[in-house]
């Protein structure tokens, strides 16, 4: 279970204006500016669950993200995932969640997918037979006999991040935190891995933060919706809640941001 | 320790790979190492008193020192590190089950020995067929030899602690181009990369042989050719063991620190 109660956490931005003049006198001068990426943030998500977190650029998704998986330290507030702070107790916790940040990659470059699954094994301490049941089945279910043995830099868009996902299931986490991870994928690639996360809930029940711009994927995915905007959380609710007929579905989710000013 | 056992094979393994890259560094440290007997031996030439050990010795240094080169050079660092933070994949290192220090410690290690192992054997094989005194000698004695192999494992690890500084405090500057600059020079001068220390004036000696950089390749280089007494010899293993331990300590601690202060680049 997942519960953030009260979480805040501002960035200091250096900010300049263009030229050169103004790059000297940033030299003795900066300016800088407090952003809240998060403003008082609280939810709870129970096990098993699937949520889509949504909001537009810079409302602080990607912040929350960091903050569950233990790599940005709050303010403010409280954060625990299943008893544990993440932050605070950053090994353990990784140890039992599961993260695809779709814009970075995991795997190492130059050797060959299967490598980089290794290596994984021995970080996460999986056992063999375990481990060897995890790699089967990811493998079937993403279509990656063809690919372990290539190295990532060979592999196409689509072909990397079924293997990233692949590479972040390996432990058999209860929680998966998924930033992006569609993005750039064509139309069968995207295809295949809703289908993928929406088998492991269903047969694991491996509990699902998904955060997107693609609404097709929430509509594929997420029984639940948060949408945050500019650090606050703006509505908890479900797909319906915002739902206008037979309006298109990009349509509907700018209307929101419009008329929550965000 | 399984964890890092595998790392340090990865990155070994993927080291080896380089071979073009062992041919360049290869002809680049063969260059170095008779451009520098050239210089010294001219200095010989016009001063021999003035020299603070044998030329053979101090030709030893050299080859030594182009031989391991990927062991000691300081300025060698892993721009995938400083990357990773630049662009934010530093998220997903921070999101393994290990500790960000010890991964790196054990992948820094690894890069240099795959290095070193495929650079140094051609220098040292043409260095120890090079007319005396110019090549490669014999070490002073047997307990030389041992003490050398024992300091250079020290200098080694020492000096990949030294770069775990660095990389740890480019976690609080983000661009590590000001860092580098720095460490890159400090450590050359005060190690005795560009001139060995005892070539130094005196007081100075004293001095720069108390810090930190000169517990990397100052130590074994100079064991080897036999120019410390005993005395010296003791002293200098024991502030190599006292700076590791410093160092790897503070570094440790800083990671810790960058960890909580820090933010991840990137949304």
């Amino acid at each position: 279970m997942i519960t953030m109660e009260h979480v805040c956490k501002s960035y200091k931005i250096a900010k300049r204006n263009a030229g050169f003049g103004e790059a000297l006198k940033a030299l003795f001068h900066r300016e800088y500016e407090v952003i809240r990426a998060l403003d008082n943030v609280t939810f709870t998500i129970g096990d098993g669950e699937m949520v889509g977190y949504i909001g537009p650029n810079g409302a602080g998704k990607s912040s929350t993200i960091k903050i569950l998986s233990g790599i940005l330290t709050p303010d403010h507030g409280t954060v625990l995932v299943d008893g544990r702070v993440p932050y605070k107790d950053r090994i353990r916790h990784v140890q039992e969640i599961g993260v695809v940040f779709g814009q970075r990659s995991q795997l190492w470059w130059d050797v060959p997918v299967i490598d980089s699954f290794e290596l994984l094994k021995d970080i996460y301490s999986i056992t063999e037979p375990l481990y060897r049941q995890s790699l089967e089945e990811l493998t079937e279910l993403l279509n990656l006999t063809e690919l372990l043995r290539s190295p990532a830099r060979q592999l196409s868009l689509g072909q990397r991040m079924r293997c990233e996902i692949a590479a972040s299931l390996l432990h058999r986490p209860q929680i998966l935190f998924l930033d992006e991870p569609t993005i750039g994928l064509d139309a069968v690639s995207k295809l295949a891995v809703r289908d993928f996360i929406l088998k492991q809930n269903q047969t694991h029940g491996t509990t699902v933060i998904l955060t997107t711009h693609d609404m097709q994927d929430i509509e594929a995915l997420a029984s639940r919706i948060i949408l945050i905007g500019k650090g606050r959380i703006l509505m908890d609710g479900t797909l319906n809640d915002i739902k206008r007929g037979g309006e298109n579905i990009d349509e509907t989710v700018a209307e929101l941001y419009r008329t929550y000013d965000i | 320790m399984k964890k890092y056992l595998s790392f340090f094979r990865l990155r070994f393994t993927m080291g080896l790979q380089y071979r073009a890259a062992a041919l360049g560094g290869i002809t680049t440290q063969f260059a170095w190492g008779f451009m520098e007997i050239m210089i010294f031996a001219a200095f010989h030439r016009a001063d021999a008193s003035a020299f603070p050990m044998s030329f053979s010795a101090t030709a030893s240094y050299l080859w030594l020192q182009q031989a391991f080169l990927a062991l000691f050079a300081v300025w060698m660092m892993e721009n995938e590190i400083f990357d990773t933070i630049i662009n934010g994949d530093i998220a997903y290192e921070m999101c393994r089950p290990v500790s960000v220090y010890r991964m790196w410690f054990a992948r820094s290690i690894a890069t240099r020995l795959s290095r070193a192992v495929l650079r140094s054997f051609p220098i040292l094989i043409v260095a120890a067929f090079l007319p005396h005194p110019y090549g490669l000698a014999a070490p002073a004695s047997l307990k030389h030899f041992i003490l050398f192999l024992v300091t250079l494992v020290l200098g080694l690890l020492m000096t990949v602690s030294l770069c775990m500084l660095v990389y740890i405090l480019a976690f609080f500057t983000i661009s590590p181009a000001g860092l580098r600059l720095i460490f890159d020079s400090a450590s050359d001068f005060f190690a005795g990369a560009l001139i060995p220390l005892p070539f130094f004036p005196e007081k100075m000696q004293r001095i720069m042989e108390l810090l930190p950089f000169a517990s990397m390749q100052n130590v074994p280089l100079r064991i080897y050719g036999g120019s410390m007494s005993s005395y010296e010899m003791k002293r200098a293993v024991f502030l190599q063991v006292f700076w590791l331990a410093a160092i790897t300590f503070a570094g440790n601690a800083l990671c810790h620190l960058a960890q909580k202060r820090v933010t991840v680049q990137g949304g």
